[in-house]
């Protein structure tokens, strides 16, 4: 048999002016398959208008074991937010 | 990115096309036909708004060192870095067209590309930090708003997140003033100083009257802009008027009052002159704010390459 066919991550545009969203895989001989497949599987009931693929393997992340700590440090910035300010009363458009 | 086309439509049809999705507010997409104009247009007006978002870390910058106290340097230095981060994103829409980042920052830095006019006037007191967060944010929120229903998807989007971002830039500057106002005769005397300094920039800001904009209708017309410079302008004076009586400070403009058949305020014939000077370079900072974005690329040359060698060396170690 031959080689087994790349693993795809499929995006999905939902409507204009909206992200692409992941909406999951697929396994694909080349990019033009993996869309292909990607309408069929994932737009079968008008899901999308737009689809991205990208290999699995082109996908790099963070590693989930140390997440606590690596997102820790913008716990602490609450500054960062509108709610910490004091607003003078009356004051309006802010 | 790589696309698979199935149609192909000559350019007159093309064209109507995209008005028609235009008119119907169906947001324009990178991977979808544009009229050349459009993109162009839209290259020209992000990366302007990108090169404003990184040469407006400048004027503040300046004064993190010396902010009064912790809290305030803290909330000034995380002010500056989201400006870095908007810069981003913006430079990131513009890609999306086909622009190359390098290509555009370089356009800025030989005097191609324009930034907002406002940076370029010096913050020469603590006060300064005050009406830049209240007006110069103020006034860019305003614009910013609007443009969260720009046609093209990559800027309006990035809009959406920075106007998210900024909303406490304002109130951070409102509050230094606040506090400003209600300190010593000193302190308050230096609150409304930096307001008679900042108030016709922030009013600039909006560029041209309608009248002496050469893009205006067209935008409208493609919707990249939704409200004209003077709507946007009218809007910003008329949010502005009651929140400085508030603070119990005076706008330097006489003419300003509320004008009850209108329902707006009223206000003085901005310094044209003054604005397309500072545009045409002759500011009091142009120069200052193009050597240090020039110093900036230039020093941090070798951090880069550095970067791109370590990078090409673990690639080496991976495949050893």
């Amino acid at each position: 048999m031959s080689k087994e066919w790349p693993l795809w991550e499929v995006f999905i545009r939902s409507k204009q002016g909206l992200n692409h969203k992941h909406v999951g895989s697929l396994r694909a001989a080349d990019a033009k398959m993996a869309i292909e497949n990607a309408r069929d599987v994932y737009t079968r009931r008008s899901e999308g208008i737009s689809i991205w693929v990208v290999e699995s393997n082109s996908v790099h992340a963070n590693d989930p074991a140390d997440a606590d700590a690596y997102f820790e440090p913008s716990d602490t910035k609450i500054y960062r937010h509108p709610t910490f300010y004091d607003v003078p009363d009356g004051v309006k458009h802010m | 990115m790589e696309t698979y086309t199935m149609s192909n439509f000559n350019n007159e049809e093309l064209e109507k096309r995209f008005q028609e999705k235009i008119d119907k507010e169906i947001k324009i997409e990178p991977n979808d036909w544009m009229p050349d104009a459009y993109r162009k247009n839209l290259i020209r007006q992000i990366s302007q708004h990108a090169h404003s978002e990184v040469v407006g870390m400048l004027p503040e910058g300046n004064w993190i060192t010396r902010a009064p106290n912790l809290r305030r340097k803290a909330v000034l230095l995380a002010k500056v870095q989201d400006e870095a981060g908007h810069g981003l994103y913006l430079y990131s829409a513009c890609e999306t067209l086909g622009a190359d980042r390098e290509q555009t920052i370089d356009d800025m830095h030989d005097g191609k590309a324009k930034y907002s006019s406002i940076f370029n006037y010096p913050a020469v007191t603590w006060a300064d930090m005050g009406a830049i967060g209240w007006l110069v944010d103020g006034a860019a929120i305003m614009n910013q708003v609007a443009l969260c229903r720009t046609s093209y998807g990559p800027y309006a989007r990035a809009m959406v997140k920075i106007c998210k971002e900024e909303s406490f830039h304002q109130r951070q500057g409102f509050e230094i003033l606040t506090t400003l106002c209600k300190g010593t005769e000193q302190q308050k005397a230096m609150a409304q100083d930096a307001l008679n300094r900042f108030w016709w920039p922030s009013l600039m800001m909006f560029g041209p009257s309608d009248s002496d904009s050469p893009h205006s209708a067209q935008s409208i017309k493609w919707k990249i802009k939704r409200f004209t410079n003077d709507e946007l302008r009218q809007q910003f004076v008329d949010a502005a008027a009651p929140q400085a009586d508030i603070l119990g400070l005076t706008i330097p403009d006489a003419n300003l009052k509320w004008n009850e058949a209108r329902q707006h305020y009223d206000f003085s014939e901005i310094n044209w002159d003054e604005f397309w000077q500072v545009l045409e370079g002759n500011g009091p900072c142009n120069k200052e704010r193009i050597a240090a974005r020039k110093a900036a690329k230039e020093n941090g040359q070798w951090v880069r390459e550095a970067a791109t060698t370590y990078a090409e060396k673990r690639a080496l170690r991976k495949t050893a």
